[in-house]
């Protein structure tokens, strides 16, 4: 291993930047001319507009123009993935305007664009628009949004966007009938506002000369907006639309979607011919981001005499919100119910799920997405089932995990998984853990007074998304393949364009290893180039845990070709056949003689080449990829967590959390315990703190960091995290993904921990967020309103 | 509009604003420095601190007119040309930094808070830095960072 290669912690290359205060967000981008825009907001979550006097405001200082859905008249924005309903039929797609037209379906969605010199300007002109507004009673509440009269679409009865099932019902059903042991949940996962720190910001602009158009977004794959947005919002061709994503503030999914502000800024800045900013406050973030979560589920577990699980079957309610957004009709069907044998050898499996709209903020992909949902229901079935049962909680694991010699392992819900060791894992996590000493523990807090809690969970999670033939199989409208781009320079340095897209994982720093592992170059002479559509030629972009295992293969696919292509220009030079080059440690060797060429003299031939066969080769260093995995990626592991509460308070303290994964093989270790710790500290946040609220009207009462609250450092605990390794099978690299794990598999281990610590008071569950008033009226007897739902 | 004069990072700087300017829009857009960054609308996040006479400061949450006359130092202020100040250079060292977003005001509250107590225990630190929200890291290596950081700046001394 060199020390900038596989495996090793190398410092980030992007950090200079970020420390120095010289990242450049999309909000720092300024333009010449540049404009401002505000967006006008519906502030009631279900109404007619009967009108929009837009006079005085269009006659406020410094207005350029203000645009309403009447103007746009544009495609409406795709949703990304059609799901069947169990009859075959389609689902129900009702229109997604950008700007309203006629009627408004959440607090948040847009009315209007106000264009003025300056952005104070925009906002106080949006202030004097008077818009008509004839309320229509709102869709509130999830569980009973497909009894109620009001529509959210005319187009959807009964509110329901699709009803999806995976497995055969009555088979199952039958499996119940003759079960030993039978443990029921109702489960709700609680609904969750992404919070990337940056808010989001686009930036349009038109250029009359050339007729393009250029996007600056706060993006997780610019290239899927440029397709989106030009092809079905607005037609514009791709050679005539650059979409610029340049360092974004944080993700976790919430930027992965085409959102309407995207296409109203481009449309507008050809209108006015000037540049238009705009960028959401944090108030209009929590109304316009795509939410997260928000799942109703009816669980049920089936055990046989010996402790086996022989069933399971899932009736969940998923809310789409107000309209569907990219991602959204996939989470709860294909990366949710698809992940029900978790990591248990279940023989027999039915979910359906009934996607719901509500006239709420859209909810779309979240860290995990679909998964963490898995997950916390059948780590909270199989922890009640051990309580049930009397097995201890890693008695029922290891005697339910697929053994280690079952790989590859077909799942009764479609997915094979390739390769993993979970009683290795369970092992590892339980010993970093001391498990062993938790009794002490218990006693010594309780000489305290305080209540002591373990709780486990043993996930699984199908993530490097996706091999393209098997989603689109399930409905995926694109294939999710990724590119790569390696261009060796004159001298031997190199520039990687890659497709996927960094904001915050390091990319710049863990592809550079690739190159740097694979060429023997210094990790200095390597850039990553990522972000912008008219560098990149084409890229699916970061979200799912994609970018090492499928973007990373790409650029391992373009490796090689870069060493097939340089192994010939050797030989061309050393008078040998290509096939005799050895490639090793940054040097071309003919094998068996002390005749070698190094990288850089090979790229410096490749582009002042004298005499190259020109039917052979080529002139030039420079090699194009495009990689689509055979299958999913498995990560898999035990996280384990400890807290302590208070009975007089219900302050939950998490006073130990042990995640022990398997991510494949490791590039970077400290890039990867990174994204561990940050998924950690937000499963704790949903289990404990996090969660968004509407009232009966529709309105959100969690709107800002005064109500939703976020983990700060004080909620915290350090974290214990490891790895443990079974390689991919699939992929050359053996990676699996390490972005979404903390948050998928520690809401249930936190959750598990209260209930233990919880149990002996009489308490059975409780629901997420335990924040201390539902814990305190859980202990003392009482409903709280948030338990009551 | 009122002339607003200050100094920043050592250079001395003036610009017109609207007296509702906040000093955070007058550094980022009449100064031209995007270094400091708006991630709410509520004070809570801490995205924006910066350093006033020498304390930490929401500048989210103060006139650019109150500081006028100040001598401000923002996030890149702090390193001298390319070497990072030690607290910069511990964030690197300790992964102390994902997305980097929160990262400016996390470096100026964090090198405020060991300023005013260079033996902080990791629970002072974590109480410290309560201001500021990083969605990224889970604070483990932020807390990591601020511990290393504090130590180098000791030993600098």
């Amino acid at each position: 291993m060199n020390d900038t290669g596989i495996g090793a912690s190398v410092r980030r290359k992007e950090d200079f930047r970020f420390l120095t205060g010289q990242g450049t967000y999309t909000d720092d981008i300024n333009r010449p001319g540049q404009t401002y825009g505000y967006i006008l907001r519906s502030p009631v979550a279900h109404a007619k507009i009967n009108g929009i006097d837009l006079a005085e405001a269009k006659a406020a200082p410094g207005v350029v123009a203000i645009f309403t859905g009447d103007d746009m008249q544009v495609g409406s924005i795709p949703c990304g993935w059609g799901v069947n309903n169990k009859d075959g039929s389609p689902m129900n797609e009702p229109p997604h305007p950008a700007l309203a037209q006629g009627k408004v379906r959440h607090v948040g969605d847009q009315v209007a664009i106000v264009i003025a010199e300056s952005y104070a300007e925009a906002r106080a002109a949006a202030e004097l628009i008077d818009v008509d507004y004839e309320e229509l009673p709102a869709v509130a509440d999830l569980a009973t949004a497909l009894d109620q009269s009001t529509l959210v679409h005319d187009e959807a009865p009964g509110n329901l966007c699709y009803d999806w099932e995976i497995g055969e019902e009555a088979q199952v059903n039958a499996i119940f009938e003759s079960a030993h042991h039978v443990t029921s949940m109702d489960i709700v996962n609680n609904r969750l506002v992404p919070n990337a720190m940056e808010p989001r910001a686009a930036i349009g602009e038109y250029d009359s000369a050339t007729g393009e158009y250029t996007l600056y977004t706060t993006s997780q794959n610019p290239h899927v907006i440029r397709l989106l947005m030009g092809a079905f919002v607005l037609q514009i061709p791709e050679h005539k639309l650059r979409v610029v994503a340049p360092d974004v503030g944080g993700g976790f999914g919430s930027k992965i979607f085409h959102y309407a502000e995207e296409a109203i800024v481009t449309w507008a800045a050809q209108k006015v011919r000037r540049p238009i900013k705009w960028r959401a406050e944090r108030s209009e973030s929590f109304l316009s981001d795509a939410h997260g979560r928000d799942h109703v589920t009816k669980a049920e577990l089936a055990l046989d005499q010996d402790g086996k699980f022989i069933g399971l079957r899932c009736y969940t309610k998923a809310n789409m919100g107000a309209y569907l957004s990219t991602f959204s009709t996939c989470v709860p069907t294909y990366l949710h119910a698809t992940l029900l044998a978790g990591v248990y050898t279940t023989p027999a499996i039915y979910c359906n799920v009934k996607a719901v709209f509500t006239n709420t903020v859209p909810v779309d992909a979240y860290r995990g997405a679909g998964r963490p949902e898995a997950t916390y229901l059948l780590e909270r079935l199989v922890d009640r089932a051990a309580r049930e049962t009397g097995m201890s909680q890693s008695e029922i694991r290891r005697k339910n995990f697929i053994p280690e010699d079952a790989f590859p392992y077909q799942t009764p819900v479609a997915l094979q998984y390739d390769s993993g060791n979970y009683t290795a894992t369970l092992d590892r996590a339980e010993e970093l853990a001391d498990v062993a000493g938790f009794q002490a523990r218990r006693s010594e807090a309780a000489s305290r007074g305080k209540l002591r809690g373990l709780g486990y969970s043993t996930y699984v999670e199908a993530c490097g998304i996706a091999p393209s033939a098997v989603v689109g199989s399930l409905g995926a409208r694109a294939g999710l393949f990724e590119s790569a781009n390696i261009r060796v320079h004159p001298t031997g340095s190199v520039t990687v364009y890659t497709g996927s897209h960094s904001h915050g994982q390091g990319h710049e720093t863990t592809f550079a290893q690739l190159v740097s592992d694979s060429l023997g170059i210094p990790i200095e002479n390597v850039d990553i180039s990522h972000g912008d559509t008219n560098k990149v030629a084409f890229g699916m972009g970061t979200y799912g845990s994609r970018s090492l295992a499928v973007g990373g293969e790409a650029i391992m696919k373009a490796l090689d070709k870069v060493i097939t292509k340089s192994k010939k220009i050797a030989a061309h030079v050393l008078e040998a056949d290509s096939a005799d080059i050895e490639f090793k440690d940054g040097k071309f060797t003919v094998a068996g003689t002390d005749r070698e060429m190094a990288f850089g003299d090979v790229a410096l031939t490749a582009y002042v080449p004298h005499n190259f066969p020109h039917d052979e080769l080529e002139p030039g260093l420079e090699e194009q990829a495009f990689y689509d995995p055979m299958n999913f990626t498995y990560p898999a592991g035990c996280h384990i967590c400890e807290v302590e509460i208070d009975p007089d308070t219900g302050v939950v303290e998490v006073v130990a959390m042990t995640a022990m994964d398997d991510v494949g093989r490791v590039i970077n270790p400290m890039i990867v315990e990174g994204q561990i710790h940050g998924g950690l500290a937000q499963g704790i946040g949903q289990a404990l703190m996090e969660g968004a609220r509407y009232d009966d009207d529709g309105q959100l009462l969690t709107g800002s960091y005064m109500d939703y609250c976020m983990p700060r450092a004080d909620d915290l605990p350090d974290f214990k995290v490891g790895t443990t390794t079974t390689l991919c099978t699939h992929n050359s690299l053996g990676v699996k993904g390490c972005g979404e794990v903390g948050a998928i598999g520690s809401p249930p281990a936190v959750i598990n921990a209260v209930v233990d610590a919880l149990w002996d008071q009489g308490v059975r569950d409780i629901a997420m967020p335990a924040t201390p008033n539902a814990v305190w009226n859980a202990l003392n007897g009482a409903k709280t309103a948030m338990a009551a739902e | 509009m009122t002339n607003v004069s200050m100094t920043v990072n050592g250079r001395p700087v003036s610009a017109d604003v609207e007296p509702r300017t906040l000093l955070v829009e007058y550094l980022r857009e009449n100064i031209g420095l995007t270094g400091t960054h708006v991630g709410c609308d509520t004070s809570q996040c801490g995205a924006c601190v910066i350093h006033v006479d020498g304390k930490s400061v929401k500048s989210c949450t103060m006139l650019a007119v109150q500081a006028a006359g100040c001598e401000v130092t923002t996030i890149e202020g702090l390193a001298n040309g390319d070497d990072l100040h030690p607290m910069q250079a511990a964030f690197r060292e300790n992964h102390g930094l994902q997305c980097g977003f929160c990262t400016p005001g996390m470096v100026m509250s964090a090198v405020d808070l060991v300023t005013k107590n260079p033996d902080l225990t990791d629970t002072e630190i974590r109480d410290g830095l309560e201001g500021n929200i990083c969605r990224c890291t889970g604070y483990h290596n932020i807390v990591k960072s601020v511990r290393a950081g504090s130590n180098a700046m000791k030993a600098a001394e």
